[in-house]
C-alpha cells in the first residue's frame, strides 16, 4: 500500500474552508484535540483518483502566519516542524474570490516556506453576482501554483482539486515573491548565519515563539543570540514585511483580476443597514433569540414523550424478560433508568446546536458581537464574549475554548469565569422536568407560561454572568493591552452539509461524553441504593411485617412499605439522611439531595440519579415525570415538588458550578487551579442561599 | 482627520497609521497607507465602527479609530 498524501487546509476565517474539508472527506471525519492543549483538530481521509488516499487536517482558521493566539499557533509550529506526523505534503491555501486581495497575504507567507501549495478560489458560484472575472493562467504564472477554482455550494470543481493533490508531485516550490528586500543587509546576515535554513522560517521564528521538533531545537538556539533588533524595530518590519506583500498581491491582482463594480451587487449593505442598525438592530435580535427558546420547547415536545415512554417499556420489558435476579435489576433498574435520563434530551440538544451553528454560518453572530461590543464593555466584557455566552447555552466547554479570539487578557478571562452561569444543555433536563412538575401548563399571548419561565431562567443565567463579570471587573486588577477586530463576512445561506455534521458532531459527543458519567454514576449509585449494612436493611421485610402487623395492608402495599424502608437504610439512604439537614432549609428531602450531590460531577446526572433511585425495589415501571409528581414530603403530606421547592431547585441549578469538564477547561485556559476553585466555592455558595431565600419566602 | 471623525457613508484614503498603537492584525486585513475606507455602520455612541476598508468588512472600537490617519475623499 502506498503512503497517504498528508494535506493541509489553511486559510482565513470565513473563506468556507471547513466546508471544502467536509466536501472532500463527507462522513469519513473525526474531531480531536492536540495534544497537550484544547484546540479542536479536525481530520479525516479523502478518496483521491486512481485508488490514492489523502489524509487532511482543518488547520484553525488564521489571517497571517504571524500567531495572536493559541488556536492561530497550531498553524505555524505544524509548517515549520518538517519532522512532525501530520507535516503537509502540499498545503492547500483556502481563499473566497470576494476577499482574494485578503486571502493572499497568508498564500505568499505559505509559499515562503517552499512547501507545494495549491490555491483553492472557492464561491466561485458568486463571481458574476459580484462582478468579478480571473486571468486563472495568469494568476497561477505569477503565485507559482496551480490553482482550484470551486464552488462547494454549488458542488463543483471538488473533482479538480483532487486530481490537483493527487499530482502534488508537480506543484512548485518556489516562493512567489522575495521579502527579505525590506532590511537587505539585516537578511543578508541572517542568511551567513544559518546558511542551511530557510530565511523565511528564520524570520518567523525571531518575531514569534513557537515551539519546534527536537531536530530542529538545536540550530534555533542559536537564534536567541540573533535577536538584534528591538521589539519596535521588530514590529515595523513585520509592518513592512506585510504593505511589501500587499504590494505584490496589488499589482498581481491588477492584472489577473477585473472587477466590474456596475454588475456589482452588495447584498451584505443592505441588510446591515437594518441588521446593525441602532433600533432595528437589537429589536431583531431578540426577536430571534425569543423564536429560538420557543421552537426548542415546542418542537421537541413530541420525540421527547416518544423517547421516555420507550426506556420506560425498555426497563419494564428487561424485567419480565431476562431471569430475575441481581443483574436484571441493576440492568433495569440502574443503567437503562439512567440512559434514559440523558437520551430524553438528544432533541432539545440537537435544536440548540442547530440554530446555535446556523447563527454562526449565516454570518449574522458577527452583526451580534458589533451591536453588544460597547454595552459588553460597560461589564468588562468584550462584543466577542456574546459569542461564549450564547454558545454557553450549549455547553460551557467549547464557549470557554471560543474566548480565545478575544484580544485582552482581562476581558478573556472574565468572559472564562462567568460563562458557566449561561444556562447549558446540562441544566436544561433538569429544567425541563422541573418545569413541567411545578409551573402550570397555559399560554399568554401565543407563549406558553412553561416556555416563559425556560426563556427567564436563560435571562438569568445571562444575568448572573453579566452582573458577576461587572463585580469581577472592579476587583481585578490586570492591565492588558486591548484592541478589538471582528470581521463582518457575507451573509450566508447555510449549507445544509456544515450544518448537519456539526450538530451530529455535537450531539455525539455530549451524549457519548455526559453519557459514560451517567453510566459509571447509575451503576455506583444502584449498588449503594441496593444493599446497606445492619439489621434495619437485612431484615428489612421481618421489621415491616411486624410494624404493620395490625393493619390489614394487601400485599402491593406492604411490599412497598418495605421497598422504600430498604431504601432508607441502604448505604444511600444513610448517606441522604446525613446531608439531609443541610438541604432541608431549601425545601429538599434525602433524595434530592443525593442527586444533588452527584450532580456536582455533571449536571444533567441529576434526572438519572432519581430516575435510579426511584426505579430501585419498585416493581411497576413508570415514566420518571410520572414517578416525581408522585413524590410526597413525609412531614407535610405535599407534593415533594410543589412550586417553591421547584422554584428553588430551578435557581440552585442556576447558579451553583456543577461541571468537573468545566472545572478542567478553566484550569487549562487559565493555566492555575485557582480561578476554577474560585468559581466552584464562590458560584454554590452563591447557589446555596438563592435557593434558601427563595424557598423560604414561598413556602 | 483620524478615522473615528468618520461619518456615516462617508469615504476616505488611509494616509497614516500609527504603528505603536494599531496591531499587525489589523494591517494583515488591509488597513494599510492608500487604502480606501468607507464607514458603513456605527453602533449607539458610535462605538465600534463598522467599516469597509479597501473591501474587507470589519469592525473595530473607536479607541484604536483615531490611531488611524485620513483624508475624506467625498462630503
Amino acid at each position: 500500500m502506498s503512503k497517504q498524501i498528508n494535506v493541509a487546509l489553511i486559510g482565513n476565517p470565513n473563506t468556507g474552508k471547513t466546508s471544502v474539508f467536509n466536501a472532500l472527506t463527507g462522513l469519513n471525519q473525526k474531531v480531536g484535540n492536540y495534544p497537550g492543549i484544547t484546540v479542536e483538530k479536525k481530520e479525516g481521509i479523502c478518496k483521491l483518483p486512481r485508488g490514492v488516499k489523502a489524509h487532511i487536517i482543518d488547520l484553525p482558521g488564521t489571517y497571517s502566519l504571524n500567531a495572536s493566539s493559541l488556536d492561530e499557533n497550531v498553524v505555524i509550529e505544524l509548517l515549520l516542524n518538517k519532522t512532525d506526523k501530520d507535516f503537509p505534503d502540499v498545503a492547500v491555501v483556502v481563499s473566497d474570490v470576494e476577499n482574494l486581495k485578503r486571502n493572499l497575504l497568508l498564500f505568499t507567507q505559505i509559499k515562503d516556506l517552499e512547501i507545494p501549495t495549491i490555491l483553492v478560489i472557492n464561491m466561485s458560484d458568486r463571481m458574476a453576482y459580484k462582478g468579478i472575472s480571473l486571468d486563472i493562467e495568469y494568476l497561477e504564472e505569477q503565485l507559482e501554483t496551480k490553482i482550484a477554482l470551486i464552488s462547494t455550494r454549488k458542488n463543483k470543481g471538488i473533482d479538480g482539486l483532487k486530481e490537483l493533490i493527487r499530482s502534488y508531485k508537480e506543484l512548485s516550490t518556489k516562493p512567489c515573491m522575495d521579502a527579505s528586500s525590506i532590511d537587505v543587509p539585516y537578511f543578508d546576515n541572517l542568511r551567513k548565519a544559518f546558511p542551511n535554513q530557510l530565511l523565511y522560517k528564520l524570520w518567523l521564528v525571531i518575531t514569534q515563539d513557537v515551539n519546534f521538533g527536537k531536530t530542529d531545537r538545536k540550530t534555533f538556539d542559536k537564534v536567541e543570540d540573533f535577536k538584534t533588533k528591538s521589539k519596535t524595530d521588530l514590529k515595523r518590519l513585520q509592518q513592512k514585511e506585510t504593505i511589501k506583500r500587499y504590494q505584490f498581491i496589488n499589482e498581481t491582482l491588477k492584472k489577473g483580476q477585473t472587477i466590474d463594480l456596475k454588475s456589482a451587487k452588495d447584498l451584505r449593505i443592505k441588510l446591515d443597514r437594518v441588521l446593525t442598525h441602532k433600533v432595528w438592530g437589537y429589536l431583531i435580535f431578540g426577536i430571534i433569540l425569543l423564536t429560538i427558546f420557543q421552537a426548542i420547547y415546542d418542537w421537541s415536545s413530541i420525540p421527547m414523550d416518544f423517547i421516555d415512554s420507550t426506556f420506560a417499556s425498555l426497563s419494564e420489558w428487561t424485567k419480565n424478560t431476562l431471569p430475575e435476579g441481581a443483574f436484571t435489576n441493576l440492568l433495569a433498574e440502574g443503567i437503562i433508568a439512567g440512559l434514559g435520563g440523558i437520551v430524553i434530551f438528544i432533541p432539545q440538544i440537537a435544536f440548540l446546536f442547530l440554530f446555535i451553528s446556523i447563527l454562526e454560518e449565516s454570518g449574522y453572530m458577527s452583526r451580534v458581537v458589533f451591536l453588544m461590543d460597547r454595552i459588553m464593555r460597560r461589564f468588562g466584557l468584550s462584543g466577542k464574549s456574546v459569542v461564549p455566552l450564547i454558545s454557553g447555552t450549549a455547553c460551557a466547554i467549547p464557549a470557554i475554548m471560543a474566548t480565545r479570539n478575544i484580544e485582552s487578557w482581562k476581558e478573556r478571562l472574565i468572559t472564562i469565569l462567568v460563562t458557566p452561569f449561561t444556562t447549558c444543555s446540562a441544566r436544561l433536563p433538569v429544567y425541563l422536568i422541573i418545569i413541567s412538575l411545578v409551573i402550570p401548563e397555559g399560554r399568554v399571548l401565543g407563549l406558553s407560561y412553561q416556555a416563559l419561565t425556560l426563556m427567564l431562567l436563560y435571562l438569568i443565567g445571562f444575568g448572573a454572568a453579566v452582573g458577576s463579570a461587572w463585580i469581577l471587573n472592579k476587583i481585578l486588577k490586570i492591565r492588558s493591552k486591548t484592541f478589538f477586530i471582528v470581521e463582518m463576512p457575507n451573509y450566508k445561506l447555510p449549507m445544509f452539509k456544515n450544518v448537519a455534521l456539526t450538530v451530529l458532531e455535537k450531539t455525539k459527543s455530549f451524549v457519548f461524553g455526559a453519557g459514560k458519567i451517567i453510566l459509571a454514576i447509575s451503576i455506583v449509585l444502584w449498588f449503594l441504593a441496593s444493599y446497606g449494612p445492619g439489621e434495619d436493611f437485612n431484615n428489612a421485610e421481618q421489621i415491616v411485617t411486624e410494624q404493620y402487623a395490625s393493619e390489614s395492608l394487601d400485599d402491593d402495599e406492604l411490599q412497598q412499605k418495605i421497598a422504600s424502608h430498604k431504601l432508607e437504610h441502604s448505604f444511600i439512604g444513610i448517606a441522604g439522611h446525613a446531608i439531609e439537614p443541610a438541604i432541608r432549609p431549601l425545601g429538599y428531602d434525602w433524595k434530592i439531595g443525593i442527586a444533588i450531590v452527584s450532580s456536582f460531577a455533571a449536571r444533567e446526572v441529576f434526572v438519572g440519579t432519581l430516575a435510579t433511585i426511584y426505579s430501585v425495589g419498585n416493581d411497576k415501571v413508570e415514566t420518571i415525570t410520572n414517578r416525581m409528581a408522585k413524590e410526597v414530603n413525609v412531614k407535610s403530606g405535599k407534593p415533594l415538588f410543589n412550586f417553591a421547592s421547584g422554584i428553588s431547585l430551578l435557581l440552585f441549578y442556576a447558579f451553583a458550578m456543577q461541571c468537573m469538564s468545566t472545572l478542567a477547561i478553566v484550569k487549562r485556559e487559565t493555566n492555575s487551579w485557582k480561578w476554577p476553585m474560585y468559581q466552584l466555592v464562590l458560584m454554590s455558595a452563591f447557589a446555596y442561599i438563592v435557593a434558601l431565600v427563595a424557598f423560604q419566602a414561598l413556602k | 482627520m483620524t478615522l473615528a471623525d468618520l461619518k456615516r457613508g462617508q469615504q476616505g484614503i488611509i494616509t497614516d497609521v500609527s504603528s505603536i498603537h494599531i496591531p499587525l492584525k489589523l494591517l494583515e486585513m488591509g488597513c494599510l497607507p492608500g487604502n480606501s475606507v468607507e464607514l458603513v455602520q456605527v453602533a449607539p455612541f458610535a462605538d465600534p465602527m463598522y467599516l469597509n476598508i479597501n473591501g474587507s468588512h470589519l469592525a473595530i472600537r473607536k479607541e484604536t479609530a483615531i490611531h488611524i490617519q485620513i483624508e475624506t475623499t467625498n462630503e
